[in-house]
């Protein structure tokens, strides 16, 4: 059992693949890892000894933003963009799109599950 | 697509002069512009524009993190008031 920055790596699954559940490592993040860290990308998880492991670690901890500190870092972003007044930030607030997508119609990603407005009133009634 | 780096930041030509001018003799002036496409660049720091929406001219005070953003980034254009037909926000329960 590999545990590297806070994540439980699967055991069966290719380094490649398996650095991949930590958050803020991407496919090719992870090959740049394991080339500086001079892993065998295909070697399964559970295969590596605890040198390689180690060599992994600290490539990550010297080199790459992961897990809460990035996490974190893309919040601060957010709440720079939402102190600062700027449209971005309002988008944000209001948790529509903020790069410019139509919002008449979809755009859910952004304003979660569809949550049905009474419709208007039939013109008959006005008589 | 971002813009060419060889070309550097977008900075209106005659809103830079009138900074300039206003940093020269020190004073804090409203500036009104339509220039919205223009990127703020650390001069502007401290100075109120009026930037204008179309409509009306918003007072847009320029602190320190808002360089490297446009103008017309803190003067919206659109107001959205409610949607037609919703009254208040008794019926419908924050879900």
């Amino acid at each position: 059992m590999a545990r590297i920055a806070g994540v439980d790596l699967p055991k069966n699954k290719p380094v490649e693949i398996g650095l991949t559940y930590i958050y803020g490592i991407g496919r090719s993040t992870s090959r740049e890892i394991l080339a500086k860290a001079k892993v065998d990308l295909h070697k399964r998880v559970a295969q590596l000894n605890d040198e390689e492991v180690a060599a992994i670690r600290s490539v990550i901890q010297s080199d790459y933003k992961v897990e809460g500190a990035l996490r974190s870092e893309v919040q601060m972003n957010i709440k720079r963009l939402m102190d600062i007044g700027s449209y971005r930030g309002l988008r944000h607030r209001k948790g529509l799109p903020v790069r410019g997508q139509r919002t008449r119609t979809n755009a859910r990603t952004r304003k979660g599950k569809r949550k049905t407005v009474a419709g208007k009133k039939k013109a008959v009634e006005k008589k | 697509m971002s813009r060419s780096l060889k070309k550097g930041p977008y900075i209106d030509q005659k809103l830079q002069k009138k900074v300039e001018a206003l940093n020269k003799s020190n004073q804090k002036k409203v500036i009104k512009t339509w220039a919205r496409d223009c990127t703020i660049i650390p001069d502007f720091v401290g100075h109120t524009f009026a930037v204008h929406n179309g409509n009306k001219f918003i007072p847009v005070y320029i602190q320190e993190a808002m360089v490297g953003h446009k103008l017309g980034e803190f003067a919206p254009t659109r107001i959205f008031r409610a949607h037609p037909g919703v009254k208040s926000e008794k019926t419908t329960s924050p879900a």
